[in-house]
């Protein structure tokens, strides 16, 4: 949600939702390069230090009874290590640091996205579209290295009728290669949708000082609205930190045990 | 301003630049191509840093803590395991102490009263035996009184009844008067 870039010389609404979502250098250099330091670097600066903080700080105790902040970080440890158990079983542990990466980031930027005048890094399908490429290929090969071409028993449903399962096996390939796809959208759409709505809404909220008859009733709901999507938003956030996590043990899972 | 940009190519890309901000603004900053570069390399580096930071210091002294706490308290409870079972078997101990404690005191309140009715008896013979030579003793010195008694009578007799003969001008000797008086002492 950055701040308008845009003149308000012109009268009436302005709507500018997808303002908020633009990489812009942050000490004036006119062109993003790679190197640029920009509202992105910025930005994923701060949740790594709100990581750091939760669970570097928060954890520093090691008291045998737990303060609140070491608490927090036992309970974000618990809840990945329980899922990543529970889905991928015991051999999956070894990826629980990488999980427990991938969804400390996506939860905190999610969170850190949410702030007035924030930048939201996983609105954008850059970020997310390389998460979600690194979790395909790290599950291919981990899946042909585990199992060689017993890899290839996930496509192949064993379970189902013989004459079904060349049709299963190409459905199951297409959606196999679709996967990346859908787990990157899924989060910057989500991130990307409910911030826009929020600008919208935004957008109306001063209609009263334009319009005072409409705006009386406009502005008030606009407002409501606001804060009714800013709660959904905060449920979400964390929501879809969690289905990226959980998704990436369930492929995980296939990679691991191919056959179903 | 950078001097470069007043050249012909710098303002061939400032334009293409303003074109750029126009016609993304309306649309979506999300496929911006030309950022995508900057948002990946960015990424890695957090990622990286997150990943580092995470499974070098956080996750072990977070999993550390746990592992202490989970061994803790194994360890208290099976502390507390066996103290109970130690406490049974002090109660245990107990209670048998209690019971040899009460069979030791019926043997010694048994054995005791033997004793004293042994001690009794016995105390009871030698009482027994000192009343019967006591009473030996008594009748003895009661017959020894009798005696002289029966002695002083006799002389009182003697005297008397020689003081009566002599008053009625008799003369009695001794021998008369001693058999007479023995004499009426016998009837």
């Amino acid at each position: 949600m950055a701040t308008e870039s845009h003149g308000e010389a012109e009268t009436g609404l302005v709507f500018h939702p997808m303002d908020q979502f633009q990489v812009t250098p942050l000490f004036g250099a006119d062109k993003v390069e790679w190197f640029t330091i920009t509202n992105v670097t910025l930005w994923m600066g701060l949740t790594i230090a709100t990581i750091v903080l939760i669970l570097v700080f928060g954890a520093r105790g090691r008291a045998l009874v737990p303060t609140r902040s070491q608490s927090v970080a036992e309970l974000a440890y618990g809840f990945i290590y329980k899922m990543v158990e529970d889905v991928t079983g015991k051999d999956g542990l070894v990826f629980f640091p990488y999980i427990m990466t991938l969804f400390m980031f996506i939860l905190v930027a999610n969170f850190l996205g949410l702030l007035p005048m924030a930048f939201t890094t996983t609105s954008h399908i850059a970020v997310t579209a390389v998460m979600a490429m690194a979790v395909f290929l790290a599950v291919t090969i981990i899946g042909f290295v585990k199992n060689g071409f017993g890899f290839l028993a996930v496509f192949w449903i064993s379970s189902a009728p013989l004459i079904l399962r060349p049709i299963l096996a190409l459905i199951e390939i297409i959606s196999y290669f679709v996967r990346p796809v859908s787990h990157s959208i899924r989060l910057a759409g989500n991130m990307m949708a409910g911030h826009a709505v929020i600008k919208v809404f935004a957008a109306f909220a001063p209609l009263v000082l334009i319009s005072t008859g409409i705006g009386i009733v406009v502005t008030p709901l606009s407002i409501l609205a606001i804060t009714a999507i800013y709660a959904l938003e905060v449920l979400v956030a964390f929501i879809q930190a969690y289905v990226f996590a959980i998704l990436t043990c369930v492929y995980l899972r296939d990679a691991l045990h191919p056959h179903h | 301003m950078d001097p470069r940009k007043l050249s012909g190519i710098g303002e061939i890309e400032m334009a293409t630049q303003t074109q750029d901000v126009v016609t993304s603004a309306p649309g979506m900053p999300q496929l911006d191509f030309s950022t995508f570069s900057n948002q990946i390399f960015w990424l890695v580096v957090t990622l990286f840093v997150i990943y580092l930071v995470l499974s070098r210091i956080a996750l072990p002294r977070i999993s550390g803590a746990l592992v202490d706490r989970a061994d803790t308290i194994t360890h208290d409870l099976a502390e507390a395991e066996d103290l109970k079972q130690r406490a049974i078997e002090a109660e245990k101990a107990y209670e048998q102490a209690l019971a040899d404690a009460r069979v030791e005191a019926q043997q010694i309140n048994v054995a005791m009263r033997a004793e004293i009715q042994l001690q009794l008896d016995a105390q009871l013979a030698k009482a027994d035996l000192e009343i019967s030579a006591r009473t030996a003793e008594a009748g003895a010195a009661l017959a020894a009184i009798r005696d002289s008694a029966i002695n002083s009578v006799k002389d009182i007799a003697k005297l008397t009844a020689k003081e009566i003969v002599s008053s009625m001008g008799g003369q009695a000797d001794t021998k008369t008067i001693t058999a007479a008086v023995t004499a009426r002492m016998k009837g």
